[in-house]
């Protein structure tokens, strides 16, 4: 049965090509993101986090039908993106990858925000009296000081969108070779009582989030951040 | 010369009071702040480098104002460049010792000498963490001595020296700072330390009103 597996990788495959991108984009996006939580406190911030988070403890299937409404190209901001952009969100890959980063964002935000709260302000303070900018400071001394969770966040975000199922089957639905992923080929499998394959890709899947989650874990052992 | 001359609401131990600082301070001098604890010594530094501002006032350091709220001038930290020694040492987990210095000068005779003078030659290459918190204090203060600043604001910085140690620092300390032609504020507790150094005294328990 392992035959059928390497015969049709398809899933896997794209799973792993979407918690890289994925994780790319929430890398880049995240840091500015969670830096600007960390030093702002209002109410915009407050709701912006809440936001962040929520994906956290929602049904997966509710992001997946608020996203399949948002991205229905009838409606406008959809419509906009097909018209212009020729971008269709549904049933697509880029629509998987706009879902997963959505849903993804507090696994990267999370770590990132508390890291860069815990950093003592004479940190940066050090930095400046040295005559150092701002932007100097945040990358040289800042991003440093943070990596082991700037690791942790990486790790975390692309073990959970690998592991993606009901929001990825929402606005995905599940196409062979085009939107079909690994969580989703376990479920196709156990539908058609081919337990084997199922075994197979849950086996996969299970082992790289063990590795995964495992390495953040010791990584974070060992690099424990003190302020002197 | 230095002119400070601002107001900033502390909380102290007596409830809130109002830091009022009206001092001149010539150039070469050493100034020692003491007070109790709560006196203001550390916002007084943090105000002076830029990290707090105060209620109003004036700030002008060789010639080249630094705050007037009148005016509306509020130079940014690393344009006013005071050198910093912080009481929990500020230093940067990921660099060496002599990473320390490189990262804000360039000259490596001076980085040698500063190196020298905290005697940690045998530690250029070792991180923060893997000294002792006397050898990461006296990185602290070289590293902040490294862009040779016109003024060095230094909050506590001998607590966890030993006595031989803080004795040659003390005195290299004070050669350096006469041979670059700088001026030093420093708040300290420990009054036996500063005798050999300080050129003036400010108390700052008469500063809170």
């Amino acid at each position: 049965m392992i035959l059928t597996l390497l015969l049709n990788p398809g899933p896997l495959f794209l799973s792993l090509k979407l918690a890289l991108i994925t994780t790319f984009i929430l890398l880049l996006a995240g840091l500015p993101l969670a830096w600007w939580l960390s030093v702002t406190k209002n109410l915009f911030t407050l709701v912006i986090e809440v936001l962040v988070t929520m994906p956290l403890v929602l049904p997966p299937t509710v992001l997946g039908f608020y996203l399949l409404i948002a991205f229905n190209p009838t409606h406008n901001p959809a419509k906009w993106l097909l018209q212009h952009l020729n971008l269709q969100l549904t049933f697509t890959f880029s629509g998987l990858l706009a879902g997963s980063i959505l849903y993804s964002l507090p696994f990267m935000i999370t770590p990132l925000k508390s890291a860069f709260q815990q950093i003592p302000e004479s940190l940066s303070q050090a930095s400046l009296t040295l005559g150092k900018s701002r932007f100097e400071t945040f990358f040289l001394i800042i991003l440093p000081a943070i990596k082991p969770a700037i690791i942790s966040a990486i790790i975390l975000s692309f073990a959970h969108t690998l592991g993606e199922f009901g929001v990825v089957l929402m606005i995905g639905g599940n196409i062979p070779d085009k939107t079909r992923l690994a969580s989703m080929a376990i479920y196709d499998a156990v539908e058609r009582m081919d337990y084997e394959s199922a075994e197979w890709y849950a086996f996969i899947l299970f082992s790289a989030t063990f590795i995964l989650v495992s390495t953040v874990f010791m990584f974070n052992r060992h690099n424990r951040y003190s302020i002197r | 010369m230095i002119n400070l001359q601002f107001e900033q609401l502390v909380k102290s131990y007596a409830g809130k009071k109002t830091l009022r600082v009206n001092l001149q301070i010539a150039e070469g001098e050493i100034v020692h702040l003491y007070g109790i604890s709560g006196s203001g010594k550390t916002t007084l530094l943090n105000i002076i480098a830029g990290f707090k501002n105060p209620a109003g006032g004036l700030i002008q350091v060789a010639g080249k104002v630094w705050f007037n709220s009148k005016q509306g001038i509020n130079l940014p930290v690393n344009q006013r460049k005071a050198g910093f020694v912080f009481q929990n040492y500020a230093l940067f987990q990921h660099m060496t010792v002599i990473a320390h210095l490189k990262y804000a000068c360039e000259e490596i005779s001076l980085i040698e000498r500063l190196i020298h003078m905290a005697a940690l030659e045998s530690f250029k290459n070792h991180l923060p963490s893997t000294l002792s918190a006397g050898q990461q204090q006296r990185l602290g203060i070289i590293r902040a001595l490294s862009t040779c600043p016109p003024l060095l604001l230094m909050d506590e910085p001998f607590s966890a020296l030993d006595d031989d140690s803080k004795a040659l620092l003390l005195t290299n300390l004070k050669e350096f700072l006469k041979e670059y032609h700088m001026t030093a504020i420093i708040a300290s507790h420990n009054h036996s330390e500063m005798k050999g150094l300080a050129t003036n005294y400010l108390n700052m328990n008469d500063c809170l009103y």
